[in-house]
């Protein structure tokens, strides 16, 4: 650790062991900083903002490598850049183990990136969540999805405790008392209230449909401002969801993003709709990539077929893309559909501090 | 089990009404509670508790009983212990996600709802309190009608609908 | 060298370290970390990040010591097996080396009815030995439990709690061989105010060969009155402040000058113990206190 040896301290460099950087941000402007506060904003973040003026935005889903080394993940997330508004940073998605949300998006907000921290019930408890909560906004993460999450079970470590000490309700609502009384959920004052701009997420094609709406409504009764959705392949069911949705008033209250995707071939169908419980893919979707020469670029077209006609259903204010091992092709999928019409959404070039890049290719 | 637990939903409007019923009938016991003492009566009463409760919902004792709520199916029985509604991942049978074997503990509990014509499914529940877990919750009940400390739910969605 | 950190590094040249311990702040402010902790940034060698300390919920311990890392103050990341499954503790031993934090500590944690929210659900999926064990497949193997690869692996120095303790003649420190065999790689201690039982402590370590094969780094900190010495020993578990030590505390006009004085001397006298490699400086809010106490006595380590 080389120190400067702060005003006040005069102690000078006192440790003369390699190299641990001090760790300082690259330019002169800070890419990290958060916004100014607007008013009738809850977070300084871009993602709120760009909802609130009303554009059509666009999220997409960050798969976290299997590695320590920053530079992966900051590789995977510049796939993303200049084409969207957040980036999803899933929270142990499957229930397999992958780096931390809270340090893929504490690595994302370093160089500008905006985040979407998901916080799932399944891995900690009402103690660590709060934690959390706070950690990353002191982090500048301006975004929090709350979920139920996947069941231990379908994932590598299916012997693991599953948690689930607080529901996803409970999680939105404890993140409104932390954001809105500046209070933990136990009474106890915080020092600085976390600037979150808190998220759900709505599955419309599951069982009970009737009830989703509902369940929706209470999300957004317990704290949530916006939601993403399971992957949507069937626009009627969506349209019947959105008009229950539209007829409670709640598009109004809470920005609807719908979660799309591009199937890599009509088999990838089939496995997901018999393997992933929650996903609905109907018939003619599969016989729409069978029927074709190149499923692989059916499915993309479907997607952006898909994200067209989403796009002219009243009350949805987004997408959000699920392009899980197809992730180059997301600036395609964005730039085919149209749906950013001439907006550029925030491109933050990044440029990744050079302590990062040397520090963590660890000698075996 | 299950068996009992299915037809508990499929009746879950009579059971509201008996259990209503019920519950007016402990709180008017409350001075005989009171005078026995809440403390001794903890275990023996959170036994039958278990037994009948048990019996007719596979209750798994939380402490803070929300069948209520909960169209007569038990929240404690779904894998992720959801208290206000199902995740995503239910099956297009309507089946857990986690036991396929299983039909969704939140599937039933709107249809239970539904007979109920009860919008208490629409409140968000409090999460759950682990120090209850194995105690009485008509205990509770009792003592908390007596107070006029019944918790309410801090949001619902009861306006929206 | 299993980690780019200073810690590491210092303890294989066999140089004498000291570290801190801070408990993160209640609020969502990267500032107030450091005005917490800054004080002590150039003083030690790491500093200790509590995990939900006194089982209440603060700014995460990940977060915290991601922060001190920024601002060039390396962490000692402290896990408990309280709050998180195993799922959630690897996705931090992986993220953990990406945010500059090399060094983590694995204990249970205070029991969940300490704290202020009693009513949460307490985890404790694997114990502190399985963590560590877990830590050391990342880092050495570069593979989770399941056999799923991480490449590159985390590198991280793993550390365990231990409490001193007069050795009886039957004294076999099997506990400590178990948490070395799990992948400790060094060992922070509870407070040590009496010299002598752990000098009889360390013998039996190194007659065991227990200092061979990990660090020792022995806990102490600025007492701040008779009474709170007092306190300690009849509350905390496995702290005896010794009567001769409170009596000088109670002597003295400047309590807290004389708790300062006598916590520098403890650490002199540390490195006079054979297998001693550092002291763990603690003080509950106490972060100014130690720095003083370094800066007043001219400690380094």
């Amino acid at each position: 650790m080389t120190t400067e040896g702060e005003e006040g301290l005069g102690t000078g460099p006192l440790n003369d062991g390699p190299a641990f950087p001090e760790m300082r941000d690259p330019g002169p402007i800070d890419p990290a900083a958060p916004l100014e506060p607007l008013p009738g904003h809850s977070s300084r973040g871009r993602l709120e903002r760009i909802l609130r003026a009303g554009e059509f935005a666009v999220t997409a889903e960050l798969s976290p490598p299997d590695s320590a080394d920053p530079v992966d993940v900051f590789d995977r997330a510049a796939i993303f850049d200049g084409w969207v508004d957040a980036i999803n940073a899933t929270d142990g998605s499957g229930a397999n183990c992958h780096m931390s949300s809270v340090g893929v998006c504490a690595l994302l907000t370093r160089v500008g990136y905006a985040p979407v921290m998901q916080i799932s019930g399944r891995d900690r408890n009402r103690i660590a969540i709060q934690g959390d909560v706070l950690g990353a906004s002191a982090m500048g993460v301006a975004n929090i999805l709350c979920l139920t999450g996947d069941g231990v079970q379908c994932g590598d470590h299916p012997e693991a405790k599953p948690v689930f000490d607080m529901d996803c309700m409970a999680t939105l609502e404890t993140i409104r008392t932390m954001r809105d009384e500046s209070r933990f959920a136990s009474g106890r004052k915080l020092d600085k209230a976390p600037d979150i701009f808190i998220g759900a997420a709505a599955n419309p094609f599951a069982q009970p449909y009737d009830f989703r709406p509902l369940r929706l409504a209470k999300k957004i009764a317990a704290g949530a401002q916006f939601v993403q959705t399971q992957y949507c392949y069937d626009i009627p069911m969506l349209k019947a969801y959105m008009e229950r949705v539209r007829d409670m008033g709640l598009h109004e209250k809470c920005f609807i993003l719908i979660g799309v995707g591009p199937l890599a071939s009509a088999k990838a169908a089939r496995w997901i709709r018999s393997n992933v419980p929650g996903v609905h893919i109907p018939d003619s979707i599969v016989a729409r990539l069978e029927g074709a020469a190149k499923q692989k670029e059916e499915g993309k077209r479907l997607c952006i077929d898909l994200i067209q006609e989403i796009r002219e259903i009243e009350g949805v204010s987004g997408i959000h893309l699920m392009a899980y091992r197809q992730e180059e092709s997301v600036a395609e999928i964005i730039s085919e559909s149209g749906v950013l019409r001439d907006r550029k959404p925030h491109s933050v070039n990044p440029v990744i501090p050079h302590y990062m890049q040397q520090r963590f290719r660890v000698p075996s | 089990m299950r068996a009992v637990r299915h037809w508990s939903v499929r009746n879950a409007r009579g059971l509201m009404r008996l259990y209503d019923l019920f519950q007016g009938a402990i709180v008017a016991m409350e001075p005989v509670v009171r005078r026995i003492g809440y403390d001794r009566l903890e275990k023996p009463v959170a036994a039958v508790e278990h037994v009948i409760k048990g019996a007719m919902f596979d209750c798994q004792m939380c402490g803070q009983c929300a069948l209520s709520s909960t169209g007569m199916s038990c929240p404690m029985n779904c894998p992720k212990n959801l208290r206000n509604g199902p995740c995503g991942g239910v099956r297009a049978n309507g089946h857990c996600e986690v036991k396929p074997d299983m039909p969704c503990v939140w599937v039933q509990a709107w249809a239970g709802a539904q007979r109920m014509m009860s919008e208490n499914i629409l409140d968000v529940q409090l999460p759950v309190d682990n120090q209850l877990k194995g105690k009485s919750s008509w205990l509770r009940i009792i003592r908390q009608v007596k107070d006029g400390s019944l918790p309410r739910p801090a949001s619902s969605a009861r306006t929206a609908a | 060298m299993k980690t780019k950190g200073n810690l590491e590094a210092k303890l294989a040249r066999g140089e004498f370290v000291i570290t801190a311990e801070t408990t993160p702040p209640d609020g969502a402010d990267e500032q107030s970390v450091m005005d917490k902790v800054g004080c002590l940034k150039g003083l030690v060698d790491a500093v200790n990040v509590t995990d939900g300390a006194g089982a209440r919920s603060h700014m995460s311990a990940f977060a915290c010591a991601a922060i001190m890392a920024k601002n060039g103050i390396e962490p000692v990341l402290q896990f408990t097996v309280r709050d998180r499954n195993r799922l959630a503790i690897q996705g931090e031993f992986i993220g953990a080396p990406a945010m500059g934090i090399p060094n983590i500590l694995c204990l249970h944690g205070d029991a969940i009815t300490n704290g202020d929210q009693p009513d949460a659900k307490p985890v404790e999926d694997v114990d502190s030995k399985g963590l560590m064990s877990m830590a050391r497949m990342l880092r050495d193997e570069g593979k989770l439990p399941s056999g799923r690869e991480i490449n590159p692996a985390p590198g991280l120095l793993i550390g365990a709690a231990d409490t001193p303790r007069d050795p009886d003649a039957n004294f076999k420190p099997t506990g400590l061989q178990g948490k070395i065999d799990a992948g400790a790689d060094f060992f922070q201690t509870q407070f040590a105010y009496d010299i002598e039982v752990l000098k009889r402590y360390m013998a039996v370590l190194n007659d065991a060969g227990i200092t061979e094969q990990a660090h020792f780094i022995v806990g102490v900190g600025p007492l701040i009155s008779a009474k709170s010495a007092r306190w300690m020993t009849e509350n905390l578990f496995g702290v005896h402040v010794p009567d001769a030590v409170i009596a000088r505390m109670e002597g003295a006009e400047d309590q807290k000058a004389e708790g300062r004085k006598i916590c520098a001397e403890l650490v002199e006298q540390f490195k006079e113990i054979k297998g001693i490699s550092g002291a763990h400086l603690m003080a509950p809010r106490g972060e100014k206190a130690i720095a003083e106490t370094l800066t007043e006595y001219k400690l380094r380590g």
